[in-house]
């Protein structure tokens, strides 16, 4: 295991996929500045500076993956990805089936995301949801670094498109990474605490605000287990419905906007599917219906906290305690 | 090439006949089969398309089975796309016609990725792209932004706009300041002309020309095919909104009408022989409707399939 950040994570991940196979290559706006090794290493024609026009290099990317290619397309934040939609959504999504499952799109369109930084709404809004909401694409979203290096490689080998969301507040984090192959498959949550009282479900950075809520409430004599669905889609339900059976009790948590979010979906899965098996109210912490805040007071206000995760948790399990 | 029109125009009537009322939305290309036949036959195997939703005629020059053609128009399970397109994006791998959108532009979006795989030895190598559009997409702000990376990039893209005065229900006339849309690809860098695209002969010399070209050099090149829609938008459509001098001028400038005429002139073709191709693919035609109508729906159980690979 080597140590690096997750911004190193993603470099090493796109040079080790570029080098096992010559159909990957990686575009966008500022791309061969960012990964200068690996234009160094594999040439300007797999590593290129793209203008800064996200549905052109978006569209090229599905049109090269339906072609081909496996294009690694790096649009930097993600409320730049609306002007990539139509790329994204109606192309890379749909043509496949449309075709009558003629073409593939292997292709990887990486963004990142979300609260800490100050970026305000234009360059920060976890729209990871909307992008589940389209047929025929997968979502991945890593809480660490480990995760972020072995998903990105098995996003790069999927034949589907994959968008690749990363929190822009972890790229500096570092973390282990392995030395040798290693891939998470996609659509496999991780169990990242083991506990039988409470499932606290998570992707992406509040995964880790879960785990130390986990860590305070075993002070409190309680066990939650933390479920990090690092893929959203496809979403490893049966994880989650394992973890509800035992547990009885879910919070699910993310930062991204309540309406519609990944809660809502892994909600009415819960109760259609493990009803009976709920002891309590599902509980949802997530960001408001509200754009994302460029101050810092108010973006943290926006964002869930591991002292309202663990205070929504001590309601359920001391109502249950009192019943 | 006269023989590939008439069997594009007699698809496009049929298709008008059994589409018209039960799949509306079926959108003609009658009186643009010049730019279709002339660029196409100019294409190599090895080249790669990419259309639009008006796209029967680029299909059918390229060598599609009409059968499977109006099957797919229908939702029937021997259509190209096993129904899931239906009449608007209709994509042949086979042929090498990658990637049909019906989103104006879209198609625009996706063939510098086809040229670029292209280029890069992916695909069909030393095959150049094709893309028909109209002066609808031209409007689009991908129109520019494709234009602009296939010349930055050096993509060896054939950007075939048929400008046929119509974007949906309205007149190009009230969408843009200039006449033609090459005057903008030319602010790219790249080789732009005009050419009558009821002009069969025209289009299929400057399409041959253009096309050379792009193989020599490997960049994009710009044709502007001046056409005339003569059906409305979709089908069914009254076509009130149309100025009937403007519609009965270019009539009269019908690209069929114009070659027939040419052959005829030259003693190549006698009328009697154009109206025995004419009968033949009518015929032909028939016999892909029954074909079509006789192939079954898809099962249920294809629903879910082939979303993902």
């Amino acid at each position: 295991m080597s140590v690096m950040t997750l911004n190193e994570a993603i470099n090493a991940a796109l040079a080790e996929e570029m080098r096992r196979d010559a159909r990957v290559m990686m575009f966008g706006e500022g791309a061969a500045l960012k990964h200068r090794n690996l234009q160094t290493e594999f040439g300007i024609h797999r590593v290129r500076n793209t203008p800064l026009a996200e549905a052109i290099v978006a569209g090229t990317a599905v049109g090269a993956a339906a072609s081909g290619l496996r294009p690694v397309v790096d649009l930097l934040f993600s409320p730049f990805l609306a002007l990539s939609m139509d790329a994204l959504i109606n192309h890379a999504g749909k043509l496949r089936y449309v075709s009558g499952g003629q073409f593939e799109f292997p292709l990887v369109v990486m963004a990142t995301t979300g609260s800490g930084l100050s970026m305000g709404a234009q360059h920060n809004h976890n729209l990871e949801a909307m992008f589940v909401h389209a047929p025929g694409l997968k979502v991945v979203m890593p809480s660490n670094v480990t995760d972020c290096k072995a998903l990105l490689k098995a996003a790069i080998r999927d034949d589907n498109p994959v968008l690749f969301f990363t929190d822009m507040s972890l790229a500096t984090a570092r973390g282990e990474v392995h030395d040798e192959e290693y891939l998470v498959p996609l659509g496999k949550a991780s169990i990242a605490r083991k506990g039988g009282d409470v499932t606290l479900v998570s992707y992406g950075k509040t995964v880790n605000l879960c785990l130390e809520a986990a860590e305070q409430l075993a002070a409190n004599g309680f066990a939650a287990e933390v479920i990090d669905l690092r893929t959203l889609k496809p979403l490893d339900e049966g994880t989650i419905l394992r973890s509800v059976h035992k547990t009885g009790r879910l919070i699910i948590v993310h930062e991204a906007n309540r309406l519609c979010g990944i809660g809502a979906e892994i909600a009415a899965m819960v109760s259609e599917k493990a009803f009976d098996a709920l002891t309590a109210p599902v509980v949802r912490l997530t960001g408001p219906d509200v754009p994302s805040p460029a101050s810092w007071f108010l973006e943290q206000a926006a964002t869930p906290q591991v002292s309202t995760i663990r205070e929504a948790a001590l309601r359920l399990l001391e109502q249950a305690a009192a019943a | 090439m006269l023989d590939a029109m008439l069997r594009i125009r007699a698809y496009e009537e049929q298709l008008v006949r059994v589409a018209g009322p039960n799949h509306p939305g079926t959108c003609t290309a009658v009186g643009q089969e010049a730019c279709a036949v002339g660029v196409v036959h100019a294409l190599e195997p090895r080249d790669r398309l990419l259309t639009n939703h008006r796209s029967a005629g680029h299909l059918l020059a390229r060598g599609a089975n009409p059968g499977r053609l109006i099957a797919e128009v229908l939702g029937r399970s021997h259509g190209y796309c096993k129904g899931k397109s239906g009449s608007r994006h209709i994509s042949i791998k086979e042929l090498g016609i990658v990637l049909t959108s019906a989103i104006a532009g879209g198609e625009l979006s996706m063939a510098t990725g086809v040229a670029l795989a292209q280029k890069l030895g992916y695909g069909s190598p030393g095959g150049i792209v094709a893309v028909f559009f109209g002066d609808g997409a031209a409007c689009e702000g991908i129109f520019h932004e494709s234009l602009n990376l296939a010349a930055t990039w050096d993509l060896p893209v054939l950007y075939v706009c048929e400008n046929n005065q119509w974007q949906g229900f309205v007149h190009r006339r009230e969408t843009m300041r200039t006449e033609h849309i090459s005057t903008w690809a030319q602010k790219f860098d790249m080789p732009a002309v005009v050419v009558d695209g009821n002009d069969a002969e025209a289009v299929h010399a400057a399409a041959r020309e253009a096309i050379a070209q792009i193989r020599r050099t490997g960049r994009p090149y710009f044709i502007e095919l001046q056409t005339y829609r003569q059906r409305g938008h979709c089908e069914p459509d009254d076509q009130t909104y149309m100025d009937v001098v403007e519609l009965k001028h270019w009539k009269l400038r019908d690209p069929i009408a114009l070659l027939s005429e040419r052959l005829t002139d030259a003693g190549l073709l006698g009328a009697p022989d154009i109206e025995a191709l004419r009968r033949h693919a009518a015929a032909d035609m028939e016999a892909a409707l029954l074909f079509a109508q006789a192939s079954p729906w898809p099962s249920a159980a294809d629903l879910i399939t082939d979303v993902y690979a």
